[in-house]
């Protein structure tokens, strides 16, 4: 298998990580080789952040580089505008159209871009939105709205469905589990 | 028999490598990219683990343990290394019994750090080997050859990662642990261990021998690997940058160091002659570059083509090799950034709204609170290094005129890692020389930036066990300091009344400010909300920057909105309220 690129960008908080690591499960156990790259630190702190996600025969560079990404996952739509331009020419957009504002935005010294859905729709050939607060909602919570991302991201993965619900079992509270399966199917049925 | 297979992190494989490798003691102080090492070493029983306060202390205790014996773990951030400098420049001239590596974490590109120096200098400077990995299977099988190499050799090394290997994920093939081959006993051997000029004397010229030696290792160690492939570019690389020049480069032939100091001279002579182009691809300094031109090499390429500025890429050294950059599609310009800011409820905020009323200079310290100098706070105007906020706002009251003019007065701020780090000693100096300053000690019980480390005022061990929690105000009183003041950091007009007594002092007030970290302690009060009728939009709330604050336009109406979700009611925000509109 080629190398599949995907890179996720969120909000510290958004359960980035968590999305990542539910990737590089399925990845792992479908034989592939995987890496994963994020950078801790300043980001927990409500900051920009961004993971890395690549499985094929042979990964290298735990990196995308711009231009590179298959998939970019926007949990949060000005972080999906940031990161556009990582997208190869061909790749698809898959993002959440809720908004967060930066704590410039909130203090009034800078403003939310506005016709974001635009923008982003510019870049990509290939642009899905999706409601994941509200299919999170739906789920049961909406903090599952990152399990709802990575449910719309696996209908374009030749990865079969009962894998994915196996490590949504594997890597959530048990508490947890029911809810976000249920996000994770709302999610592959919204795109 | 089917192999364990685990997906980790450059630093849960460095946790797994010293457990397999029967490292029984670990030591260290956190810093990104370093500190989840030890947050997994916590989890295996075999090995004891600590903070220290310090990383000086981190690498003290790590030699006693080696001399002791005992295979040893000690890991810092790179500028960790700078503190713990003074006990590693000897270390290397007694050597260990057991063996003991110490991680050095740096970070190109500063994603979270003050300076990008590299730590591969320090081996050269305190003549002991470095060992860099290149991913996480590397990660932890190079622990046990780094341990063997320094009981063989007699010698700390240093174990060098960047960010990049530290926090990235690869798979690994997962081992046993063995345990160590040498006894844990106490032998005295005054003239290796106690470094008196009489002995040291003698130590010195065996650990210049020791380097020839190394230098010989170097030569046939499985470390250092050839990969021949076509030979009109050969690249000798390093760490992360490998599996860069791997992916960018897939045709070259590639000399892949791993121990990345001493350098084996022959085997680098005879990769250069067997290709037409040698390149070095090595992030930060050119430390192989400028060695491997000593020798006489030819380099035809090295810092001319990757700058030691930041990290490389994959993308960028195949575009600097062909000279070809890829098209790319510009990015979005002009969006608002999205920088870290203050949690809802975080104490600090309260702080430096007053300090930045009062207009005085903030000598600031290494910490969460050093986000207290990003907009639109932007209340901190110096910040260097651990400790050195009481020591820089020392020297600046010592020169600067003493005066009513509140923009010439010095308000030092630290936290209470920071200060068990090294600000005790800055203010032990402060109270000896007669200083006028103002220190304000933020004690938010937990080493709060890294990610809520435990530390000696927490009142927990890294492994959970309960611990003393230090008495700050008792401490600063037994250095002989008189004005020992305690403020609430939730009510603003406490601070600032405080505050303004304190800078008319002509004597050293110390600010204790003791509010658990909101994070970390998960404390939160019922959500305040905003009246919009009494609201008049000011923004004045906005600018105590909480991100559970934001302005709603709705028509010619706007107001301010509170998110409950985010709201810790902390009450700061209504504090600077001038229409009375946030309450509960």
């Amino acid at each position: 298998m080629e190398t599949t690129n995907i890179l996720l960008a969120g909000v510290g908080g958004q359960g980035v990580l968590l999305a990542s690591q539910i990737f590089t499960s399925v990845a792992i156990e479908a034989d592939l080789d995987v890496k994963q790259s994020e950078v801790h630190g300043m980001s927990q702190r409500g900051g920009s952040v961004t993971s890395h996600v690549r499985f094929g025969d042979k990964v290298y560079s735990p990196t995308i580089d711009p231009g590179e990404a298959d998939f970019l996952i926007g949990f949060e739509r000005l972080e999906t505008l940031r990161n556009v331009h990582c997208l190869r020419p061909g790749g698809t957009i898959i993002y959440n159209s809720m908004r967060i504002n930066p704590s410039t935005v909130a203090a009034g010294v800078a403003e939310y871009p506005d016709e974001i859905a635009a923008k982003i729709a510019a870049f990509g050939e290939k642009t899905f939105q999706v409601d994941g607060l509200g299919l999170g909602q739906e789920a049961g919570n909406p903090r599952s709205a990152n399990v709802v991302m990575v449910g719309a991201v696996s209908s374009f993965l030749p990865l079969p469905e009962s894998l994915w619900e196996e490590k949504i079992r594997e890597l959530l509270p048990p508490k947890l589990v029911d809810l976000n399966l249920k996000a994770f199917h709302l999610g592959r049925e919204a795109v | 028999m089917s192999e364990k297979k685990a997906i980790l992190s450059g630093n849960e494989a460095i946790a797994r490598g010293v457990w397999e490798a029967g490292v029984r003691l670990a030591s260290a102080y956190p810093g990104t990219p370093s500190t989840e090492i030890l947050e997994n070493v916590k989890n295996y029983k075999d090995i004891y683990s600590e903070w220290a306060p310090n990383e000086k202390v981190a690498l003290e205790v790590g030699i006693g343990s080696s001399i002791a014996g005992a295979r040893t773990l000690v890991t810092m951030k790179h500028v960790g290394i700078n503190v713990a400098a003074d006990p590693l420049f000897t270390f290397s001239y007694t050597g260990v019994n057991g063996g003991l590596i110490l991680v050095s974490a740096d970070d190109p590109a500063m994603h979270s750090s003050q300076n990008e120096q590299d730590n591969r200098n320090y081996g050269r400077f305190a003549k002991v080997p470095v060992i860099e990995p290149s991913d996480s299977q590397e990660c932890k099988d190079f622990v046990a050859t780094a341990l063997e190499l320094s009981e063989e050799f007699d010698t700390p090394v240093i174990y060098r990662t960047t960010t990049r290997t530290s926090h990235s994920k690869s798979i690994v093939t997962l081992g046993e642990r063995t345990e160590q081959p040498g006894k844990v006993e106490l032998i005295k051997d005054m003239p290796k261990y106690t470094m008196l000029p009489v002995s040291a004397k003698k130590r010195h010229p065996l650990v210049e021998e020791r380097i020839v030696k190394l230098k010989e290792y170097a030569e046939t160690t499985p470390l250092n690997r050839v990969e021949m492939h076509d030979t009109k570019i050969g690249v000798i690389t390093n760490g992360i940058s490998y599996q860069y020049v791997r992916e960018a480069l897939p045709e070259a032939s590639i000399l892949k160091l791993g121990l990345t100091y001493p350098l084996p001279e022959n085997k680098i002579k005879e990769f250069a002659g067997k290709v037409d182009k040698l390149m070095i691809v090595e992030e930060g300094d050119p430390f192989f570059e400028d060695q491997i031109k000593v020798m006489g090499v030819k380099v035809d390429h090295g810092k001319d083509l990757f700058p030691l500025l930041g990290e490389l890429s994959a993308a960028f050294i195949k575009a600097q090799v062909s000279g070809v950059a890829t098209e790319l599609k510009d990015a979005a310009v002009d969006l608002p950034g999205r920088p870290p800011a203050f949690c809802p409820g975080c104490s600090h905020r309260g702080i430096f709204t007053i300090l930045k009323k009062l207009k005085v200079f903030v000598s600031g310290d290494i910490g969460c609170y050093t986000l207290g100098a990003l907009p639109p706070m932007s209340a901190m105007h110096a910040c260097v290094c651990m400790g050195a906020s009481i020591s820089m706002g020392h020297g600046m009251a010592k020169v600067v005129e003493n005066s009513d003019d509140m923009s010439q007065k010095v308000v030092s701020v630290i936290g209470d890692s920071t200060f068990f780090h090294s600000g005790m000693t800055s203010l032990l100096n402060c109270i000896y020389n007669k200083s006028n300053s103002v220190a304000m000690i933020l004690d938010n019980r937990t080493t709060g930036m890294t990610g809520g480390q435990e530390n000696p005022g927490s009142g927990r061990t890294l492994s959970g066990e309960e611990a003393i929690t230090a008495d700050i105000p008792a401490l600063v009183k037994a250095f002989g300091i008189k004005n020992v003041v305690k403020i609430d950091p939730y009510n603003l007009v406490d601070i600032e009344e405080k505050m303004k007594v304190a800078l008319a002092s002509d004597e050293m007030t110390v600010v204790v400010v003791e509010a658990p970290c909101v994070l970390r302690y998960r404390i939160s009060h019922p959500p305040l909300k905003v009246d919009a009728e009494k609201c008049t939009a000011c923004k004045r709330c906005l600018t105590v920057s909480c991100n559970a604050l934001s302005l709603e336009e709705k028509g010619d109406d706007s107001f301010v909105v509170i998110d409950p979700n985010m709201c810790a009611g902390c009450g700061v925000c209504a504090q600077v309220c001038k229409f009375d509109a946030i309450g509960e």
